[in-house]
């Protein structure tokens, strides 16, 4: 079936407003050029594939001189947070991103950046009322919503615990 | 009794047209790297202007952008009656951290992107009403301010969509006078004729990154009503020039004034399509910001009417009404379009 083509003169002709507001987004939407989702993905796929393999590149450095996985684990997770955190200072990591996409939002990496623009953005406005209050603005959701949906997994798993 | 200068439904026809005596442009490294970039009058490398933070940088555009469009005129702050002047952070803070020292009079405005067309408008009511011999009209906005303030900090990793717009670094500022003051040899003079002072139009758009398509029914309907308040067709101008629709909103405009054909396609500019390359420049739908229109008129469309180019133009700043708490309530994003007849004579 062909899609309907939404029409500028059927929203001009549409008298009841919020018909015509429907009528409006409908055509806006299909005037509106957007990004190719399958380009998308393969950046972010390359991007992303990229940090895991520096990612992988770390652990396996870190693994031959500590001989323990989770150690090693620990020291990648803090070098890429602090790789991240680097290049959102010297302002690599948003043209990284622009690229990347969700390439660079997924890895622990995004997480960093998060939280350190705001940090670099907000500094002027002082330590405590600046960097204090909003350095969590970004990252702020995900940390509150990341623990709760972690409890409210915890208190599932707890349930069936119980049942079993 | 004086003749009634009000015409049509939302129009003033000036009984006598002020004059802009003087214009000044000044923008930062981007806008300076466009393809207006030879005809401002000065561009700023420093992002920071000299100054500490984003704030503070726009502030002080501003504030040389007024001491050069007073200096270009050879006039001291004293000679100015008023200022009328806005910009695009909270509480006008560019506006009133820039002009401060001016020690002028000042109405602060706020038309998100149309201030200009606003400050405008108000100076030539003014200055045609008698209650002024000369006004300033200005407004500033800066890309990393406007950024902080409405989206994300600048270093933080996020994709804009295609038809997101790019905020101008830049102020432009004019001299509106009763009298012509420095008619240079060669040069027409240019006089504001008329004004369309724009409603609140919304058409229920709630993308923040899709301010074109938000604005491109305000502009339509100042356009249509320019045209109806004063009985002429689009002929009558050399140009239509908007704002910043950018490239979507601009297609939206030109189709929604067919509707009521009126076919402006083969006169229409947008000064955020003018101010970047989009190809080169990364820009995505153009440029935007209160600097965007302003910068735009004072650089390049006041030097084409000046040298008798274009002879009659509508000037028409476009805003998109949003702050970060409407949208984050889930607001829709108004628009607005002051409409400003400038003519050379």
């Amino acid at each position: 079936m062909e899609k309907e083509k939404h029409r500028i003169s059927d929203v001009l002709r549409e008298r009841d407003t919020e018909r015509r507001n429907e009528s409006y987004n409908e055509y806006v939407k299909q005037v509106t050029p957007v990004f190719s989702t399958a380009a998308n993905c393969v950046k972010a796929f390359v991007i992303g594939g990229l940090i895991c393999v520096v990612g992988q590149g770390l652990t396996s450095f870190y693994l031959d001189r500590v001989q323990d996985l989770e150690t090693a684990k620990a020291y990648t997770t803090v070098s890429l947070v602090f790789l991240s955190i680097l290049l959102t200072g010297l302002g690599i990591y948003q043209k990284l991103a622009k690229f990347g996409g969700a390439g660079t939002l997924v890895p622990i990496t995004g997480f960093a950046n998060s939280v350190a623009a705001p940090a670099v953005e907000y500094k002027k406005e002082g330590q405590v009322f600046g960097i204090g209050c909003k350095v969590f603005t970004i990252a702020g959701p995900v940390i509150l919503y990341g623990m709760f949906s972690s409890w409210v997994l915890g208190l599932i798993y707890y349930i069936i615990q119980i049942i079993r | 009794m004086a003749k009634n200068k009000y015409i049509g439904k939302q129009s003033i026809e000036f009984g006598n047209p002020p004059y802009i005596i003087s214009e000044a442009s000044i923008v930062g490294k981007k806008e300076g790297e466009g393809p207006l970039g030879p005809l401002f009058d000065q561009i700023i490398e420093d992002p920071m202007v000299g100054k500490e933070n984003w704030e503070e940088a726009e502030s002080e555009l501003m504030k040389l952008t007024a001491q050069k469009v007073l200096s270009k005129a050879g006039l001291k702050n004293t000679d100015i009656r008023y200022l009328i002047g806005g910009d695009l952070l909270g509480q006008l803070i560019a506006t009133s951290f820039g002009i401060a020292e001016l020690n002028i009079p000042v109405f602060g405005v706020y038309g998100a992107c149309s201030t200009m067309g606003e400050a405008m408008t108000i100076g030539a009511i003014l200055v045609d009403g008698g209650f002024a011999d000369r006004v300033m009209a200005i407004t500033s906005s800066h890309f990393a301010g406007a950024e902080k303030q409405f989206r994300f900090p600048l270093d933080y990793g996020n994709q804009r969509p295609f038809s997101a717009s790019w905020t101008v670094t830049g102020s432009g500022a004019v001299i509106i006078a009763a009298k012509s003051e420095s008619k240079k040899p060669g040069e027409k003079e240019i006089v504001i004729t008329g004004v369309t002072s724009g409603k609140i139009v919304d058409y229920g758009i709630k993308d923040s990154m899709n301010m074109g398509a938000a604005m491109a029914p305000a502009a339509f309907e100042t356009i249509k009503q320019n045209f109806e308040d004063f009985n002429i067709q689009p002929d009558y101008y050399d140009k239509i020039i908007t704002g910043d629709l950018g490239y979507v909103g601009r297609n939206i405009l030109l189709e929604l004034l067919k509707e009521k054909d009126y076919d402006i396609s083969d006169r229409h500019m947008d000064c955020g399509l003018e101010i970047f390359d989009m190809n080169t420049q990364d820009t995505h739908a153009g440029g935007s910001g209160c600097g965007c229109s302003a910068v735009t008129l004072t650089a390049y469309i006041i030097k084409q009417l000046k040298q008798g180019i274009w002879n009659r133009v509508l000037f028409v700043p476009t805003g998109a009404l949003l702050s970060q708490v409407s949208f984050n309530e889930g607001n829709t994003v108004p628009g607005i379009a002051h409409a400003v007849m400038v003519e050379a004579k």
